[in-house]
């Protein structure tokens, strides 16, 4: 450990530490030989830290105190939809009957799960605007891939032997992996000048080869399909799929339904839309929702209601099978239901503010950067910093490094890949009108430091616990992991 | 004359407790933007897609009365508080320190997301970074990933993985793993060129024999669970060996890795890949979720690997500090030709984890699985003492174990479940040759006082 260097927890390792109540047996004794043959047996314990109780918490709490979260402040990163977490939600899911309930615990024993499993499907449905859900996904890539290995089997069943999946250039990196995750080639399709999936290029790859079109709407330009209603009938006239990513189904919440758009099936991400906490990167939940002709495809098992009761329905013969243990990540459920509750038909509420609160950041900012695509945004919006890059040598990293400074989160930057050093800005419905405004001054300072001393920005951050970091060498000189005290075993 | 607009609904404006615009706010911010109303923002929507009425949700009720409502649904469960769990078979009952739920619930931990700006996310980072050296300690593996999703889905990651190593396109797997992995790999490959056969346990555990004989050229990985399925303890050693001189990898599930804090650990006897379940470290039983996949493997397959790594970096100063790392891996970069699909992962179940570990440390944990031993032998031990109850496989078992049963075990649960006991798995769902077999978990958390209330109840059902 070097001078200003955190501690690593080995670091704080002392033979004899324990931070733990170590548990005792009450059984009568037996020699452990007798239990088990000695081979299998480690020499010593594991080769793990030796910490006390105080001080494992004093150093987590620090490694918090080094850490950003939306409690902490403003968190505008494009496509996550970083809303704030509400706390009663964190009461429902530590309730101890959902917390400690075991996911083999007989039907009988979990109706108050099931019948909480039955009622989100219920609101789920009706916000997508589709019949059935499944909660198995747990991520929004995991639900893609759920939904094309679904889109699969329907034409399997069908004889029809389609083999390329279409996503247009603006997607998400999950929906190509997810493809070729299915077996499924990709057909890129450009997008047009306003934004939106190039139409006649989406014709020219249409024939009976395409199983699916993967699009995000509003896409990730934060920009709506206007052709929404053309897109729907090519993709159905050459009789494939119309699948949504949902990742910014925050925008149109009660405004559209993505059912009524002609979607046939998509994922949500409820870390995103339904308020549940990101957790710095999980656990999030992608549930599935589908039309009735892809129900048959949901994953087993799936929840029936029968009069008051309620169990897993396992004997579906036409079903994909399982594509996780169990039943998905049942405490994030918890919490989108009771988000949902809070909400109701007031839902729709959500949208406006979201899509008022990033059209009126917009507009503050719009002078100052490129805008690639003017129009009136959605939930987000797509800035370029080619101006600062071309003018004085300032790349989007090096602005987004020097917001940090001014204590926020900086936004999305390089994606979507088509916008050259593009800044993709999400302020969702939680943030005040201060907040808004606050952001924008602290952004247009960054770009007027561009001008006035860009060696600043390009230096950036200065006022974080550490400095830019040297990302090449971490690649080139892998360190995965302390050095082990000890062989293992 | 009457006035043409469009059709839409125009709710009035409830104030809510998450969204702080006002009504001056929203005034200001739509006349700044030039329009009258926020359906306006909504232009590029076509009319003929709209919904034209409210919401079909359930009203909304106060604080108050939903999460009475909450805790009346909460206890219409028989969760491992009311009822003395017996259960495992994938999902554990472990005692979970309080530390570790204070520490992992920070809301700079908790409502933070992927640490895409490293310089204020060194928290999460370096959590991982411990959390990925721990899980080495404790698997005795070279290089672990921040997380997948859960034990099944990190095994099917593995197969991938393996196939991609070998240029192979056949997976091996016992059928003494468990019986939803074994789904979710063929689920997973389905549609990948990979075939996946079975080779059949022998008594619960997979016979190296059986394994031999099954291996092929084509043979890109075995795996196998350890301990098994049944409770059972696998010759990883043996099975490495087998697997290796016909050029194919041993890939080890685990299912408890607290297992691992007294057996030998999978790295030290040979395997090339360990996937497996992290909730029992430090995770509730959560009925099946939020837990975490693990996986781990050697260092010269690093590359191979899918999901999230967190390397250790130095700053413009030279000061320690962690970034994510090797993305050109993942899907944001290499999209179509990425290791995986898979983004967020379950980081925060990961941070838990690796406090548990900690936690616990080198003496606890080997504690911890010693007693979860040594209780459930006794219950064991108790149990096939039981007219009527015998034990189905008759060697070593970690802490679960197989019983068959004089009745059906789903008859038997039944009856226990009346009397405020969580019984185990009925094995008749997944095995049907083993309709009568029931697969009991102990673990540390039970007593010597409701195990022998569990032989008890038995004796009067025998």
């Amino acid at each position: 450990m070097a001078e200003g260097d955190f501690p690593l927890l080995i670091e704080r390792s002392a033979p004899g530490r324990v931070g733990a109540a170590v548990p005792a047996s009450d059984v009568p004794d037996v020699p452990l030989e007798d239990i088990l043959p000695a081979a299998v047996l480690r020499r010593a314990g594991p080769p793990l830290p030796e910490v006390s109780e105080p001080d494992l918490v004093r150093h987590y709490t620090q490694l918090s105190q080094r850490n950003y979260g939306v409690d902490v402040g403003f968190y505008p990163l494009g496509s996550c939809t970083m809303k704030y977490n509400p706390k009663i939600n964190e009461d429902a899911a530590r309730l101890e009957g959902f917390a400690r309930l075991h996911p083999y615990a007989p039907d009988a024993q979990a109706q108050g799960a099931l019948r909480l499993l039955h009622d989100l499907e219920r609101m789920l449905a009706e916000v997508a605007g589709m019949d059935a859900v499944t909660f198995q996904p747990a991520a929004g890539a995991h639900g893609e891939l759920t939904a094309l290995l679904m889109i699969r089997a329907y034409f399997a069943e069908r004889r029809e032997a389609r083999t390329h999946v279409v996503v247009p250039d603006s997607a998400h990196g999950t929906n190509p992996a997810s493809a070729a995750m299915c077996g499924y080639k990709v057909l890129h399709v450009p997008s047009d000048a306003r934004g939106n999936i190039d139409v006649d290029a989406l014709r020219r790859v249409a024939d009976e080869r395409v199983a699916a079109l993967m699009l995000t709407n509003p896409n990730t330009l934060g920009l709506f399909e206007e052709r929404i209603t053309e897109v729907e009938e090519i993709v159905h006239g050459i009789g494939a799929q119309l699948y949504l990513d949902g990742a910014n189904f925050n925008a149109v919440l009660g405004i559209t339904r993505p059912g009524d758009q002609g979607f046939d099936v998509m994922h949500m991400n409820l870390h995103k839309t339904f308020s549940t906490p990101h957790g710095g990167g999980g656990p999030g939940a992608g549930p599935v929702a589908v039309k009735a002709h892809l129900a048959p495809y949901l994953p087993v098992p799936v929840v029936v209601r029968e009069g008051d009761a309620f169990r897993w329905d396992y004997d579906r013969p036409r079903s994909i099978g399982k594509i996780r243990s169990f039943y998905g990540n049942f405490g994030v459920l918890v919490r989108a239901y009771t988000y949902l509750r809070t909400f109701g038909p007031l839902l729709r509420q959500v949208a406006e503010a979201a899509v008022l609160n990033a059209n009126y950041l917009l507009a503050l900012l719009r002078d100052t950067f490129d805008l690639p695509f003017d129009r009136r945004c959605m939930h987000e919006f797509v800035l370029a910093g080619t101006r600062q890059k071309r003018e004085y040598g300032v790349s989007t990293r090096d602005m987004a490094k020097r917001l940090l400074d001014y204590g926020y989160h900086a936004p999305t930057i390089y994606f979507p890949l088509i916008v050259d050093e593009a800044l993709m800005i999400e302020p969702t419905e939680t943030e005040s009108r201060e907040t808004i405004e606050e952001f924008a001054r602290a952004l247009l300072a960054v770009a007027e430091e561009c001008r006035t001393d860009p060696d600043l920005v390009r230096a950036a951050p200065h006022r974080t616990v550490v400095s830019r970091l040297d990302e090449v060498s971490a690649a080139r000189r892998l360190d995965l992991r302390w050095p082990q005290a000890d062989p293992p075993g | 004359m009457t006035r043409q607009t469009a059709p839409q609904v125009t709710t009035a404006w409830t104030p809510h407790k998450y969204l702080p615009l006002t009504p001056d706010d929203r005034a200001h911010m739509l006349r700044r933007l030039g329009v009258a109303a926020v359906e306006d923002l909504f232009a590029d929507i076509p009319q003929s897609v709209r919904l034209l009425r409210e919401l079909n949700l359930p009203s909304v009720p106060s604080d108050a009365d939903l999460l009475r409502e909450l805790r009346e649904l909460s206890r219409q469960n028989g969760d491992a508080d009311r009822l003395t769990c017996f259960l495992g078979a994938g999902a554990y009952d472990h005692f979970i320190p309080s530390v570790v739920w204070h520490l992992a619930g920070r809301a700079e931990f908790y409502t933070a997301y992927t640490p895409y700006q490293a310089e204020i996310m060194q928290g999460e980072l370096q959590a991982a970074y411990e959390y990925q050296s721990m899980l080495c300690a404790l698997t005795g593996m070279e290089v672990a990933n921040a997380s997948m999703y859960d034990g099944a889905s990190a095994t099917a990651e593995a197969a991938v993985m393996a196939r991609d190593l070998t240029r192979r396109d056949q997976v091996l797997l016992s059928t003494a793993l468990h019986p939803e992995y074994r789904q979710v790999v063929r689920t997973y490959t389905r549609h990948l060129d990979l075939e996946i056969a079975e080779v059949a346990h022998r008594g619960g555990v997979t016979a190296v024999e059986t394994v031999r004989a099954a291996l092929s050229e084509h043979t890109a990985a075995v795996i196998v669970q350890h301990p098994t399925f049944f409770g059972g303890l696998e010759d990883i050693a043996q099975l490495a060996q087998a697997a290796h001189a016909a050029g194919a990898l041993l890939v080890v599930a685990v299912a408890d890795p607290v297992a691992y804090g007294l057996l030998r650990p999978p790295g030290a006897l040979g395997a090339d890949i360990v996937a497996g379940e992290g909730q029992p470290l430090g995770n509730p039983l959560n009925f099946g979720g939020p837990y975490l996949g693990m996986l781990a493997t050697r260092q010269a397959f690093v590359r191979r690997m899918p999901g999230r790594l967190v390397g250790r970096t130095v700053d413009t100063r030279g000061r320690r500090g962690f970034v994510l790392t090797l993305q050109t891996r993942e899907q944001h970069i290499r999209r179509e030709r990425a290791t995986s699909n898979i983004c967020t992962n379950e980081a925060l179940n990961a941070l838990a984890a690796g406090v548990y570990m900690a936690a616990l440390g080198r003496v606890g944990l080997r504690q911890v699985a010693e007693v979860c031993v040594r209780k459930a032998h006794y219950a064991r031990s108790r149990l096939e003492a039981i007219p009527g109850f015998r034990v189905a496989f008759p060697g070593a078992t970690f802490h679960e174990f197989v019983l068959r049963c004089p009745r059906p075990p789903e008859e038997i649960n039944a009856r226990l479940a009346a009397a405020g006991v969580l019984g185990g798995l009925a094995l008749g769902r997944f095995y049907p040759e083993l309709r009568d077999g029931w697969l009991l978990c102990v673990t540390e958390n039970r007593t010597r006082v409701e195990i022998d209330r569990l032989a008890d109840l038995l004796g009067e059902m025998a």
